[in-house]
């Protein structure tokens, strides 16, 4: 007989165990997908996630793929921890990127070494400015984040779109919808010669380190863990709630913007239409995945980056069409929240009493 | 300038015709919501509907058995979710978030096969009375059956939840279900149907898209309207009639744009484009702004799990 039993406590070491126990689910019913669509399951599997980072050139665009969903993951786990439902990172990377592609054209054909710090920090100042939006509709006018924050995603992408298309199109483009390319000094240095692998990795790195210290060796940390468990305590704490609001999004946004700075400043090195595969949803994922804990989030930010080039393989050499990357990417989410069910119950097998 | 009266009433049509995805989804996410439970997947719904209408419509030729076959799939499909959050005590938000991106990934994978293939002509209704009445002809007659059905949904869901004792009960579920459980209601089962239901909404949402609105398949086709259906329940406080105005007002909002382009406004297409995202925007504060009214409207236990220990 089975027996559920509710845990007094959740279990510490479950807690880290169901990301691995959810990706392992993730792939046995990925296989049977492959499976029912007429694929070898092993085979399509072995595409998906060991071809695509066997050499050199698939471990560098593993790291380029990872850059983004770290950096966004880490700053959505600001938000996420002191329960603030920013969904819009899309929207803030994108026009993160609008900002700093902006400052970047400013500086068109010049060359010197201050350019790319400025062209980092408004991009960052870019995302800041586009959280700060749904942060102030919820903390003043008390509307809901995750429609506000959405809504501006897609805004977002048509600013992009009508920018790149018409004022800042690049005038010898052919009517190409990109803007000019950017000058040495305005890009992101590459790391190693034949690679794309970019600087951008150091942004994603310093936010990991900084935010293991502002969540547990600062006050701050201690407030958003004590607000996501229970707003009412924190208010009884005295905490300032709209403060912490706002700036959790800030932080998030530039995170978010940052990421966007590594999209168009890397290896692209110009504004287009589409600069980011959705960078800012996954990353939702990757947040929930890395247990928003700035380590797990690595880990997190490899594993569903692997996602993103196994699509990518097993269409070119399967003909498995490039979307199972999401539906890999929104099964984890499942398995993940579904496993969550152990941290809080215990299943216990218990023989036949007489 | 002579402006045809019949003109005006084939606008008001079209902008009727661009707000039903809007008011079916709404309508059944309102129920959703009613029970206490907040699905953020209707997207996700909506796209799962869209492929599956068009793909069984294209098999099996039967414009009956697509309907409802994209209607079953979104059961199908919030069959998850329900599962997730009501079994496994998933939190909302995330479970929800989880179902759109899984949703958009599955239907692009189905869609594949189905990328310009053209559809069908859906049958309309009462096409003879058109010309009958100057203006009213044209909003009134030649639509489909979807579109009837969707401008009755809100209606028919104000007099359930009002007037039926099972109306009643899903609303005590979603604003106490400490004491609805305690009156022997089974929360969970109430709210399993709820959900379900809304998936079945936003399946034929999404059908009505690609079969009748514009009748093909394109990969991410639902371009936001599941959001923007989410905030239409917040925009209606929770009543369905409500729903009508706000979706009247969106789908009014999408019609304008062709119209002004074809007018020769010189505003930039993507910035008509925005508009229905910013006014959404716009009114979730508007609305917003008076938290006690929200407060009072919205069903309390939204978004929050309840488990009964057994």
């Amino acid at each position: 007989m089975i027996k559920i039993v509710k845990r007094d406590q959740p279990s510490r070491a479950i807690f880290f165990f169901t990301p691995v126990l959810a990706i392992f689910l993730t792939l046995v019913a990925g296989g049977l997908i492959f499976f029912i669509l007429g694929f070898k399951p092993f085979e399509a599997l072995k595409f998906f996630f060991i071809v695509p980072i066997a050499d050199k050139y698939g471990f560098s665009e593993l790291l380029l793929k990872a850059t983004p969903l770290c950096l966004i993951a880490i700053g959505l786990s600001f938000c996420f921890k002191s329960n603030n439902w920013n969904i819009g990172a899309e929207g803030q990377l994108t026009f993160g990127a609008i900002v700093s592609g902006g400052v970047a054209l400013l500086f068109y054909e010049q060359e010197g070494f201050y350019i790319l710090p400025i062209v980092i920090l408004a991009g960052a100042i870019g995302g800041m400015l586009y959280a700060s939006i749904p942060a102030i509709l919820k903390t003043y006018f008390n509307t809901n984040e995750i429609l506000v924050s959405l809504m501006l995603v897609y805004v977002s992408k048509l600013i992009l779109d009508y920018l790149v298309v018409g004022p800042w199109s690049n005038p010898e483009g052919f009517n190409f919808p990109e803007t000019r390319q950017f000058s040495d000094s305005a890009k992101l240095p590459l790391l190693f010669e034949g690679l794309r692998i970019h600087a951008g990795i150091f942004l994603a790195l310093a936010a990991v380190v900084i935010s293991w210290f502002v969540f547990y060796k600062t006050y701050l940390g201690f407030q958003m863990k004590v607000s996501g468990f229970s707003l009412k305590t924190a208010k009884y704490a005295g905490y300032k709630g709209k403060k912490m609001i706002i700036l959790v999004f800030l932080i998030s946004g530039a995170c978010a913007g940052l990421a966007g700075v590594g999209e168009i400043t890397g290896p692209i090195g110009q504004l287009h239409r589409e600069i980011s595969p959705d960078y800012g949803f996954t990353a939702i994922i990757v947040a929930f995945l890395g247990r928003l804990h700035p380590v797990g989030i690595i880990f997190a930010s490899l594993v569903v980056a692997i996602t993103y080039l196994g699509a990518e393989t097993a269409q070119i050499f399967m003909q498995i069409p490039k979307y199972t990357g999401q539906v890999f990417q929104g099964m984890i989410l499942f398995f993940l929240l579904a496993s969550d069910y152990l941290l809080f119950f215990k299943i216990k097998f218990i023989g036949l009493k007489k | 300038m002579i402006i045809d009266i019949n003109f005006i009433g084939l606008i008001i049509a079209s902008i009727m015709a661009s707000a039903v995805p809007l008011i079916l989804a709404s309508c059944g996410e309102l129920i959703t919501e009613r029970s206490g439970v907040l699905n953020l997947g209707v997207e996700g719904m909506m796209i799962i509907g869209a492929i599956s209408g068009f793909a069984l419509m294209t098999v099996t030729g039967s414009l009956i058995i697509a309907i409802f076959g994209a209607m079953l799939a979104g059961v199908l499909i919030s069959t998850i979710f329900a599962f997730l959050t009501q079994t496994l005590i998933t939190n909302h938000v995330a479970t929800g978030l989880a179902l759109t991106i899984f949703g958009i990934g599955i239907s692009a994978m189905i869609g594949k096969n189905f990328v310009g293939i053209p559809g069908k002509e859906f049958p309309v209704l009462f096409q003879g009375l058109k010309d009958t009445i100057p203006l009213l002809g044209p909003i009134l007659f030649g639509h489909s059956i979807v579109f009837y059905f969707a401008f009755a949904l809100p209606f028919i869901t104000s007099y359930f939840l009002k007037k039926t004792k099972i109306g009643l009960i899903v609303r005590a579920v979603g604003d106490s279900p400490e004491s609805a459980s305690n009156q022997g209601i089974n929360v969970r089962l109430v709210r399993y149907a709820c959900i379900l239901y809304g998936g079945a909404m936003s399946g034929l949402a999404g059908a009505y898209l690609s079969m009748i609105y514009t009748p093909q398949w394109i990969e991410n086709m639902t371009g936001g309207r599941g959001w923007i259906a989410l905030a239409l329940v917040v925009f209606s406080t929770w009543n369905p009639i409500k729903i009508l105005i706000g979706a009247m007002i969106f789908g009014g909002l999408t019609i304008i744009q062709f119209h002004m382009q074809a007018i020769g406004v010189r505003i930039p297409v993507q910035f008509l484009t925005a508009l229905p995202y910013i006014v959404t925007i716009i009114v979730l504060v508007v609305i917003s702004r008076d938290s006690r009214k929200i407060r009072l409207s919205t069903p309390s236990s939204l978004g929050k799990s309840f488990h009964k220990d057994n």
